[in-house]
């Protein structure tokens, strides 16, 4: 039998919207209060869908602690507490939550090997999130 | 086609093990939830049901009735219980919220005549959830 597992995490971080490819009027029109300069915070609520066969031996489709350590080691510590413009997904790229979500996803789906990486869901508040599936897939709701 | 959805709360207990593994692997595998005294949780279900809209009633299925398949189906069976040792699926099936989605699915899919099962969703805390769609 198939099923679907998702888990939730959360993390802080800030992130400033300002595209180099905009002029700074552009950049104000288009992002708004995203792009001060000196950046905000959201606390932002991530969660993994994985997929698989529930193993007969374990009842699980992958041992928990699997996930929770790969979350943990590749994407919270990386950027928890961090200011997103900084790091190495977001060099030429505005940190905008969509494309957060895909960093996420295409960090998770190549080091990840238990179950099949199904989704990527970000909320950035409780008003916004986004999804993505890897490519083809990418939805965005608010 | 529409999709409804309806919630139910209960709360039981269970604990992870399999006869076949070391006990020492039972406690690597499982880890706290190995714990044989049990722990519990309140599980919070959701039941998708997908259908056309009957012209007449303007429902896709009568919610009066899912409530109670799901009360007798599942809470009644469930909720407040030691799930390993009350509910016969888990005499043999380790109590995981995977398998809990499974066996909530087959209890209530031979039993909705109206509308379809299209998804059961087994949440064991707020941060992990299960979703089962009935695929093999």
């Amino acid at each position: 039998m198939k099923a679907h597992l998702t888990r939730r995490y959360r993390f802080s971080a800030s992130h400033r919207l300002h595209s180099g490819n905009f002029s700074c009027e552009q950049n104000r029109a288009i992002y708004g209060k995203c792009n001060n300069p000196h950046g905000h915070g959201h606390n932002y609520i991530l969660e993994v869908t994985v997929s698989g066969q529930v193993d007969g031996r374990t009842g699980m489709v992958c041992n928990l602690i699997e996930l929770d350590d790969a979350v943990q080691s590749e994407i919270l510590e990386r950027f928890d507490r961090q200011n997103l413009n900084t790091l190495l997904p977001f060099a030429g790229k505005v940190p905008t939550t969509e494309n957060l979500c895909v960093a996420i996803y295409e960090i998770l789906q190549p080091i990840f090997h238990a179950a099949h990486l199904e989704r990527v869901r970000l909320e950035e508040t409780m008003m916004n999130s986004f999804e993505y599936r890897g490519k083809e897939n990418a939805t965005v709701s608010s | 086609m529409v999709y409804l959805t309806r919630k139910a709360e209960f709360s039981a207990s269970h604990y992870y093990h399999n006869p076949d593994f070391t006990p020492e692997q039972n406690r690597q595998i499982f880890g706290k939830c190995n714990n044989p005294q049990g722990h519990g949780h309140n599980y919070m279900l959701e039941v998708t049901v997908k259908g056309d809209i009957d012209p007449d009633s303007g429902f896709v299925v009568d919610l009066k009735q899912l409530k109670e398949i799901m009360h007798r189906e599942v809470l009644d069976a469930m909720d407040h219980r030691f799930l390993n040792k009350e509910v016969p699926e888990f005499t043999t099936r380790i109590p995981t919220t995977e398998n809990l989605a499974i066996a909530i699915w087959q209890r209530l899919e031979p039993k909705l005549d109206n509308a379809k099962l299209h998804r059961v969703r087994v949440y064991e805390t707020a941060d992990l959830f299960v979703d089962f769609y009935g695929e093999r």
